[in-house]
C-alpha cells in the first residue's frame, strides 16, 4: 500500500515537473501557434457564416469531417482550450518557485568574490599607485547603483562583489503573470459580457437596452441572463453614409440620441455624431454601427377610407448593391372577428432598390446609394399567420400560409415613390418613399479596462525583461606583493564580471567599466578618473 | 483631400531609383563578399596586433625610405561603396514615402504597396544602425566581429519585396478609406512596420547562421559561403538582440490593434485571420525567446524557430492580406 503510495506520488511529482520545465513551455507554446493556425485558414463561423457555408458546399467530403474536428470553430473547440490551459497551467506552476527562488536572491548577498577572478568570462587587471582602500573608495563610487557587498579577505586584500540589473527577473515575472492576468481578463469578459445587436429605423425611433427581447439577437456571458442590463436608450434620428464610387462604404453619420443615468429620470437626451472609430460609450456599453439598410415607407388606404402607413427594416440582399427585400404587413383597420381579419391581412413584399435598373420590367440595383428608388412588390391578401403561434421572419412571408392557398397575391407591380397601386377590392397601395435603418451593436465587457491594463503590463514587463541584463562584477584589490620602499602604496586590482542571462551586450559595459576602475582607456567620470589613479602597467 | 499628382509622381521615380541603388549595393556587397574580406581583415588585424598598440605601423616615423601608405584593399573598399550605396538608396527611398505621404496628405502607409515599401525602409535602416554600432564599437575594441558580409544577403529579399510591392501590389497615391482615418494608423501600423522590418533582418541573419554553423561544424559544407560569412557567434548574436529589441514593439503593435479595433469594429480580439495570424507569430517568437533560455535549444534549433517566426510574418503580409477574407482586406491592393 505505501509502495502503492510511493510510485503514484512519484509519478504525480514527476508529471508535475515535467509539466512545468522550460521544455514542456517550449513544446506546448508551438502546440499553440499550430492549433491557431487552421483559424486563420479555414473560415470560422463566428467570423463568416457564408464563407464556412461555401466551404461545405466546395468540400462536401471534406468539411464534414474538418466541422467534426472543431475546425470551424477553433477557438472555441476543446483542443485549442487544453493547450491553453496546460500552457497556463505549466506557466504557473514555473512561475511560483521563480518567485520564491527570486525572493530569497533577491534577500541574499551578492556573492562571495571568487578566489579565481581570471577564469570569469570577463576579466582584466591592472597594479595601481594608490592604497587598497582608495581603490575599494573609488570602486563604491563607480558602482553606484549596483548591490554591493564589501569583504575582508586574507593578506590585507578587499573585495566587491557588485550585482545588477534584478529589474530583469521583476520584469519577466510581472510579463509572466500579467499573461495570466490577462487570460482571466478576457475569460472574465466571457462570462459577465453580453452583446446585442438591433436595427433601428432612421427617423427618430428609440431602442432602450431594458431587456434582451429589445434586440434583434443576443449574444449572453455565461452568468447573464438579461435582467440587469445597463439602463440607456437611445433614438436615431438621421442617417447620413457617404459611397465611394466602387459602391464600398465610405463614411457614415449616425445622428443620434441618448439618455443614461440622471438623463433617464429627467428624460434629457444627450447629443452624439456616432461614426466610423468613434463608438458611443454610455452607462458601461459601446454602441456601434454594424450595419444599414433600407426601411420603404408604404401607405395603404383602405376601401372605408382609413389609411395605414408602416416603415419596416427591409434586408439587404446584396450588400454591394444593397438590392433588398421584405415584408411590410397591415392588418386590415378595424375588424373585430378575427376570420373575418384574418382574410383580409395584407402583406407587400418583394425587392427594393435604392438605384433602379430594370432589365425589362425586373427590378435591380445598380449603386448602393438612395440616386433612384424603385420596389418591386408583390402584394398578398389573405392569413398572414401571425395568430398562428410560430414565429416568422419580419423579412419575408410565412411561405406555408402561401402553399396552402391561404395567402394569395392580389397585385404586382413596380413602384417608383409616390405610385401607387389600386387592388381588386378598392384598396390602394402607395409607395411613399424610404427611410435608411442602422443596425446596432451594443456591447459590454465590464472586464475591458483589465484586458487594457494587463496588455499594458505585458509591454512593460517584456520590455524591462528582454533591455536589462542581469550581471555580476567583482573588484578585488590586494597591496603589491613587492611594495617599493618610497612609502607610496601600491595595489593590484582585478575586476571579473559574469552575465547571469544572455550575455549579448554585456562585454561593451565591462569594458568600459574594467577601463574605469582600472584608470586605462578613455575616462569619462573625473571621480573614478582621480580615484582609481594612473596606470602603471597592465595585464590581460 | 486631393491627391497631389505632380509629387506622387515624384514619389515614384524615387521610388524606382532607391531599387536601382539597392540593387547596386547589393552587387557590390556580393563583390566585396566574392572576393572573401573576412580572410584579409583578420589577417590585416593581426599584423596590426603584431604591430603594437593597435597604431598602425605605416604612422611611425621612419628613417630613410618612406614606404607608400598601404592602400585599403579593394575588396575593402567595394564594401564601403556598397555601404555609402545603401546609405543613399535609404535616403531616396525615404524621400519617397515622405512624398507619398505629402502627395496624399496622410501618412505613406495606407495600402500593401506603401506598407510593403515601408517594412523594407525598417529593414534597411536596421542593417545601417547595425553597421553603424559595429563600426562604433570596432574602434572602441579590435575584437568585434566584421558583419559587412551580411549585407548583400539582406538587400537580396528587400529588393524582391520593394519589386513585388512596386508591381503587383502597385497602388495609384489615393486619400485614405474614412475607415482608416484614425491616429491609430499612425501607431499601429507604424508600430507593425518597424517590427516587420528588423523582423526581416533578424530572420536572414539567423538563416545565414545556419548556413555558418554547417560550415563551422563541416569545413567541408557550404564552403564557398560559409567561409566568408561573419563568425556564427557573431550572426547569432546580431539575430538574437535585433529579435529580442524588437519583440516589445511587435506586442505593442498588436496591442495597439487590438485597441484600434475595440473602436473600430466592436470588439478588441475576434480572431480575424489577420489577428490570428499576428498572434501566431507573436507565440513564435516567444517560443524563440524560450528556446533560447532551454538546454539543447539555444543554438540551431532556436535560429529555426526565428526563421519560422519570418515565414509566419511573410505569410501574414501577403497570404492574409490577400487570399483570406478578413477585416484586414480593406487596407487594398
Ligand atoms: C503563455 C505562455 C508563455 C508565453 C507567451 C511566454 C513568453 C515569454 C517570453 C516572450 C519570454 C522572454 C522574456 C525573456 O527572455 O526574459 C519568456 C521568458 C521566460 N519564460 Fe515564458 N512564456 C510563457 C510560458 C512560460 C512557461 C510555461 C514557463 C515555465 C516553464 C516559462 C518560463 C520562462 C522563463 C524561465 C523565461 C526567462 C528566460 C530568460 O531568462 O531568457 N514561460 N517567456
Amino acid at each position: 500500500m505505501r509502495g502503492y503510495l510511493k510510485t503514484t506520488l512519484a509519478f504525480l511529482r514527476n508529471t508535475w515537473r515535467g509539466l512545468t520545465s522550460m521544455r514542456t513551455a517550449l513544446v506546448l507554446l508551438f502546440l499553440l501557434a499550430l492549433a491557431s493556425l487552421p483559424g486563420a485558414l479555414i473560415p470560422q463561423r463566428s467570423l463568416n457564416i457564408s464563407e464556412v457555408n461555401r466551404y461545405f458546399a466546395e468540400y462536401p467530403t471534406l468539411a464534414p469531417i474538418l466541422d467534426k474536428l472543431g475546425a470551424f470553430e477553433v477557438f472555441s473547440s476543446v483542443w485549442f482550450a487544453s493547450i491553453y490551459v496546460l500552457l497556463f497551467i505549466s506557466l504557473i506552476g514555473c512561475l511560483l518557485p521563480r518567485c520564491f527562488e527570486y525572493y530569497k536572491q533577491w534577500r541574499s548577498k551578492p556573492v562571495r568574490t571568487p578566489r579565481n577572478l581570471s577564469r570569469m568570462p570577463h576579466h582584466e587587471q591592472a597594479t595601481l599607485d594608490t592604497s587598497v582602500d582608495e581603490v575599494m573608495a573609488g570602486t563604491r563610487s563607480r558602482l553606484r547603483g549596483w548591490r554591493m557587498v564589501e569583504r575582508e579577505e586574507d593578506g590585507g586584500a578587499k573585495s566587491i562583489s557588485a550585482e545588477r540589473g534584478f529589474l530583469r527577473e521583476i520584469g519577466n515575472l510581472v510579463f509572466h503573470f500579467a499573461l495570466v492576468g490577462l487570460l482571466l481578463s478576457v475569460a472574465g469578459g466571457k462570462l459577465y459580457g453580453y452583446e446585442g445587436q438591433v436595427i433601428v429605423v432612421a427617423d427618430g425611433s428609440e431602442f432602450c437596452n431594458s431587456g434582451t427581447y429589445n434586440y434583434d439577437s443576443f449574444r449572453a456571458g455565461l452568468t447573464v441572463d438579461g435582467t440587469q442590463l445597463s439602463p440607456f436608450c437611445v433614438r436615431v434620428n438621421g442617417f447620413d453614409i457617404d459611397y465611394e464610387r466602387n459602391g464600398q462604404v465610405g463614411d457614415y453619420r449616425v445622428d443620434l440620441q441618448y439618455q443614461s443615468g440622471e438623463d433617464l429620470e429627467n428624460n434629457t437626451w444627450q447629443p452624439y455624431l456616432l461614426q466610423v472609430n468613434h463608438p458611443l460609450r454610455t452607462a458601461g456599453d459601446r454602441i456601434y454601427l454594424t450595419g444599414n439598410g433600407y426601411a420603404p415607407r408604404f401607405t395603404v388606404t383602405f376601401p372605408d377610407g382609413q389609411q395605414r402607413t408602416d416603415v419596416i427594416q427591409w434586408q439587404p440582399a446584396d450588400p454591394m448593391t444593397m438590392l433588398s427585400q421584405g415584408a411590410t404587413k397591415f392588418d386590415p383597420p378595424g375588424v373585430l372577428d378575427d376570420a373575418q381579419r384574418r382574410q383580409n391581412q395584407l402583406a407587400i413584399t418583394g425587392l427594393f432598390a435604392p438605384t433602379a435598373a430594370f432589365d425589362g420590367a425586373i427590378l435591380s440595383s445598380s449603386f448602393p446609394d438612395l440616386l433612384d428608388p424603385a420596389a418591386a412588390v408583390d402584394v398578398m391578401r389573405g392569413d398572414l399567420g401571425l395568430d398562428s403561434g410560430r414565429g416568422q421572419s419580419i423579412f419575408g412571408v410565412d411561405q406555408s400560409m402561401v402553399d396552402q392557398g391561404r395567402l394569395q397575391r392580389v397585385a404586382r407591380e413596380n413602384l417608383r415613390v409616390g405610385e401607387e397601386i389600386r387592388l381588386d377590392d378598392g384598396t390602394t397601395v402607395r409607395f411613399d418613399g424610404v427611410e435608411r435603418w442602422a443596425n446596432l451593436q451594443v456591447s459590454h465587457d465590464p472586464f475591458q479596462p483589465w484586458v487594457l491594463l494587463f496588455s499594458v503590463l505585458i509591454i512593460f514587463g517584456i520590455s524591462t525583461s528582454l533591455m536589462i541584463k542581469r550581471r555580476r562584477v567583482w573588484v578585488r584589490a590586494a597591496p603589491h606583493p613587492d611594495q617599493d620602499g618610497s612609502g607610496s602604496a601600491r595595489t593590484v586590482v582585478e575586476v571579473g564580471g559574469l552575465a547571469r542571462t544572455d550575455q549579448a551586450g554585456y562585454g561593451e559595459e565591462f569594458t568600459r567599466l574594467a577601463a574605469d576602475l582600472l584608470g586605462t582607456g578613455v575616462d569619462h567620470s573625473p571621480k573614478s578618473r582621480a580615484a582609481a589613479g594612473p596606470a602603471r602597467e597592465r595585464k590581460s | 483631400m486631393p491627391v497631389n499628382e505632380t509629387l506622387s509622381t515624384y514619389s515614384d521615380m524615387a521610388y524606382a531609383t532607391s531599387v536601382v541603388v539597392y540593387i547596386l549595393a547589393m552587387l557590390l556587397y556580393f563583390a566585396e563578399f566574392s572576393r572573401g574580406r573576412v580572410g584579409a581583415v583578420e589577417r590585416n588585424r593581426e599584423a596590426a596586433l603584431v604591430g603594437g598598440g593597435g597604431g598602425d605601423a605605416t604612422s611611425a616615423p621612419v628613417v630613410g625610405h618612406v614606404p607608400a601608405p598601404e592602400k585599403r584593399p579593394f575588396s575593402e573598399r567595394l564594401g564601403g561603396m556598397a555601404v555609402a550605396m545603401t546609405l543613399l538608396g535609404a535616403v531616396v527611398h525615404f524621400a519617397s514615402l515622405l512624398l507619398r505621404g505629402l502627395a496624399t496628405g496622410r501618412v505613406p502607409w495606407g495600402n500593401m504597396y506603401e506598407f510593403g515599401s515601408a517594412i523594407c525602409l525598417a529593414a534597411v535602416v536596421a542593417w545601417l544602425v547595425v553597421l553603424y554600432r559595429q563600426t562604433r564599437t570596432a574602434r572602441r575594441a579590435a575584437t568585434s566581429p566584421q558583419l559587412r558580409g551580411l549585407g548583400g544577403f539582406l538587400m537580396l529579399p528587400v529588393i524582391l519585396l520593394l519589386f513585388l510591392s512596386g508591381t503587383v501590389l502597385y497602388a495609384q497615391a489615393a486619400p485614405l478609406i474614412p475607415a482608416l482615418q484614425s491616429y491609430w494608423i499612425v501607431i499601429h501600423v507604424a508600430a507593425a512596420i518597424i517590427a516587420s522590418g528588423v523582423l526581416l533582418f533578424a530572420g536572414v541573419a539567423s538563416l545565414l547562421y545556419l548556413v555558418r554553423c554547417r560550415y563551422e561544424n563541416n569545413p567541408l559544407k557550404m564552403t564557398k559561403v560559409g567561409s566568408r560569412l561573419p563568425t556564427s557567434q557573431a550572426l547569432d548574436r546580431v539575430a538574437y538582440r535585433a529579435t529580442v529589441i524588437i519583440f516589445p514593439v511587435w506586442t505593442f503593435a498588436i496591442v495597439a490593434g487590438a485597441i484600434w479595433a475595440e473602436a473600430a469594429w466592436g470588439r478588441f480580439w475576434g480572431w480575424d485571420p489577420k489577428e490570428t495570424c499576428s498572434f501566431i507569430a507573436w507565440v513564435v517568437y516567444a517560443a524563440y525567446l524560450h528556446a533560447r533560455a532551454t538546454a539543447g535549444w539555444r543554438g540551431v534549433r532556436a535560429a529555426w524557430i526565428n526563421i519560422l517566426g519570418l515565414a509566419v510574418m511573410i505569410f501574414n503580409l501577403f497570404f492574409i492580406n490577400i487570399v483570406v477574407a478578413g477585416l484586414h482586406s480593406y487596407a487594398g491592393l
